[in-house]
């Protein structure tokens, strides 16, 4: 408790040098609440069921200077509709939100994606916090990279609402460096006839988490929640994730898949929510994770919760290794053992990037993930 | 001679399949291994290729007069071995001309042949494909994913043409095959067909015997040849069926 004390008034100092400067009424009177909720309740713990198995007390008792964000003016509206009391790290984050808003205009089609990309300082916490809005009918790409090279600490997060038949897809790439901590959390609502595609690469950072939430407000919403995590070394990554149904005939996929070597350690943890109101749902959740190691380890979660009984939903998790057939089929082509377990698992992580059709990122992901593997396929 | 397996007993979990296998195969020639299903036809693929489920019991294969049993399956793939599946495996993210240099260089390290980059290797792959009439399309398809049953097996053969092996093993190549495919697939392996390599055919039915004639016709049953001949052999078996093969493996 001394430790959070002394965390939460070291962002104390910061946050009232930021409030006195806050110009926005509206907002500084959301960043105070969030404020006092981050006082209130402090970072999450393992004795929290959400953080059972990510412990953040050795990052977040290190000293970081804060960089405090700056508002551009309007928008307040959405981030009232933020969910900061989701926990310690969201509540910080709009107390010091560095907010970003995007608006596509009704029925306009963006040709070019919009990309946010976030590098870190060294020993320094940002707050970056985006608001998409993508109005009726519009149709847009977002990519949102975080790169840092250094022990940062990024504490970020995105707010999609996704419009009555818009079109959303959005890249999440988490690739910092071994050493920097990372928190995100997206937030998306779907509109009636809307859709949201997302693909969340997660290859980098020591301690990383990602929050999602998808919710669908009207009926027709289709949306994939998919991602990826890649790990080696002493990380962790942990996934959450929400889909909630509280509306009629809406569909939603996800696939999930994970690479541990090494040391490394994941949590995947995914709630499909239908409501009891949600006939005519179509849910699939997969989560497939590939141990390449005897110390890694993953704790999955995929949970359905059900309300109503006119409903198509399947989930499942595996945990394993590589398919022995698959592996001897190389073998007999004069593979050796190495480079064949390798090509696999390229293979293995391979549906989910291929998701990506920026072809920059996709084969930038491709590149890491080999070299990763090293193994080198030229064409 | 290029194969030699002796009273070979081998099996899987603690199940014996093949119990005193006894088989010659020299360059030049073309093998059919039939028998009823449970017979050990595919054991004996699996063990020849080095299946690390399947177990060898007693008994020895000797290939270009060394113990292949001692060799990993890659090494054996490497030494001129090569298996087709029944069942070819998909390798989603690898595309097919990515995955066929990989194995035809290491292939070529091995025997300190130059390899070749993939320029090079590209033109090599045009005139193999033709052997299959396989387009240059699938090239660039991911191993097998997506492929028709047909495709897969073409695919294999291809394969067969890229590394020209010693020895090609076609374990039930002919399963799942339409008309079609099955007279490409049948036509590419009489094209690959030479006097410096030999082929064993491993098939339940006579059917793609009428498009690759072989030498010899093995029967098995119960996991030992119980008869053996010539192609007319295949006939006959289509005519009378295998049960009374199977009473003379008891």
């Amino acid at each position: 408790m001394t430790a959070e004390l002394a965390k939460a008034t070291n962002f104390g100092v910061a946050f009232r040098e930021l409030i006195e400067v806050e110009k926005n009424a509206d907002l500084r009177s959301l960043r105070e609440k969030a404020f006092a909720y981050f006082e209130a309740t402090g970072f999450p713990t393992p004795r929290q069921e959400d953080w059972k198995y990510t412990n953040v007390a050795p990052v977040v008792s290190d000293q970081w200077s804060v960089v405090s964000g700056t508002s551009n003016g309007d928008n307040t509206e959405v981030l009232k509709a933020f969910n900061f009391d989701r926990n310690g790290f969201t509540a910080l984050n709009l107390a010091f939100a560095d907010i970003k808003v995007l608006r596509i205009a009704k029925e306009t089609s963006l040709a070019e994606p919009i990309e946010f990309t976030f590098e870190g300082e060294d020993g320094k916490a940002r707050f970056p916090h985006i608001v998409v809005i993508a109005e009726a009918g519009s149709k847009a790409t977002i990519v949102e990279t975080y790169a840092s090279n250094t022990k940062s600490f990024t504490n970020a997060a995105i707010q999609i609402i996704v419009e009555d038949n818009a079109n959303v897809t959005h890249y999440r790439v988490q690739k910092d460096s071994p050493d920097a901590f990372s928190y995100g959390v997206t937030e998306v609502t779907l509109g009636r006839g809307s859709s949201y595609n997302s693909t969340n690469v997660n290859i980098g950072g020591g301690l990383s988490r990602h929050d999602i939430e998808v919710k669908f407000t009207a009926e027709g919403g289709e949306a994939w929640v998919d991602g990826l995590y890649m790990l080696g070394g002493a990380q962790h990554h942990d996934t959450h994730s929400i889909i909630d149904h509280t509306v009629p005939n809406c569909v939603s996929h996800q696939t999930y898949k994970g690479v541990l070597n090494d040391k490394s350690r994941a949590v995947f943890n995914g709630k499909v929510f239908v409501r009891e109101n949600a006939h005519g749902t179509d849910a699939q959740q997969s989560n497939k994770n590939l141990l390449l190691s005897n110390d890694a380890r993953v704790d999955t979660k995929p949970q359905l919760e059900i309300f109503n009984d006119d409903v198509k939903c399947a989930h499942g998790a595996t945990v394993g290794q590589l398919e022995e057939e698959e592996l001897f089929y190389l073998l007999t082509r004069g593979l050796p053992e190495s480079l064949a377990r390798n090509l696999l698992t390229y293979g293995f992580v391979e549906q989910i990037i291929n998701k990506i059709e920026i072809d920059a990122i996709k084969s930038e992901l491709d590149a890491a993930v080999l070299n990763r593997l090293n193994v080198k396929l030229e064409v | 001679m290029l194969l030699e397996v002796k009273d070979l007993h081998a099996g899987i979990e603690g199940k014996e399949i093949l119990k005193g296998l006894n088989l010659q195969v020299n360059k030049g020639e073309v093998h059919a291994i039939m028998g009823p299903n449970g017979s050990g036809k595919s054991t004996l693929s699996k063990v020849l290729a080095g299946h690390p489920s399947y177990e060898v019991i007693s008994g020895g294969v000797l290939f270009e007069g060394k113990d292949l049993l001692e060799l990993e399956p890659d090494e054996r793939a490497r030494e001129g071995v090569f298996m087709a599946f029944q069942y070819p495996v998909e390798v989603p993210g690898v595309s097919n001309s990515q995955f066929l240099r990989l194995a035809y260089n290491e292939k070529a390290k091995h025997h300190g042949q130059e390899e070749l980059d993939p320029l090079e290797f590209n033109d090599y792959l045009k005139e193999k494909a033709k052997i299959v009439e396989m387009d240059p399309q699938f090239f660039k398809r991911s191993v097998n994913e997506g492929f028709s049953g047909g495709e897969k097996k073409r695919n294999e053969i291809l394969q067969m043409a890229v590394l020209e092996p010693k020895l090609a093993i076609l374990d039930e190549t002919d399963s799942g095959l339409d008309i079609d495919a099955l007279r490409i697939v049948a036509e590419g392996v009489n094209k690959l067909r030479s006097s410096e390599n030999a082929i064993i055919l491993v098939t339940h039915y006579q059917r793609l015997l009428n498009y690759i004639q072989p030498d010899f016709v093995h029967v098995l049953a119960n996991g030992k040849i119980v008869k053996e001949g010539g192609k007319e052999l295949a006939l006959e078996l289509e005519e009378k069926g295998y049960d009374w093969v199977k009473a003379a493996g008891k």
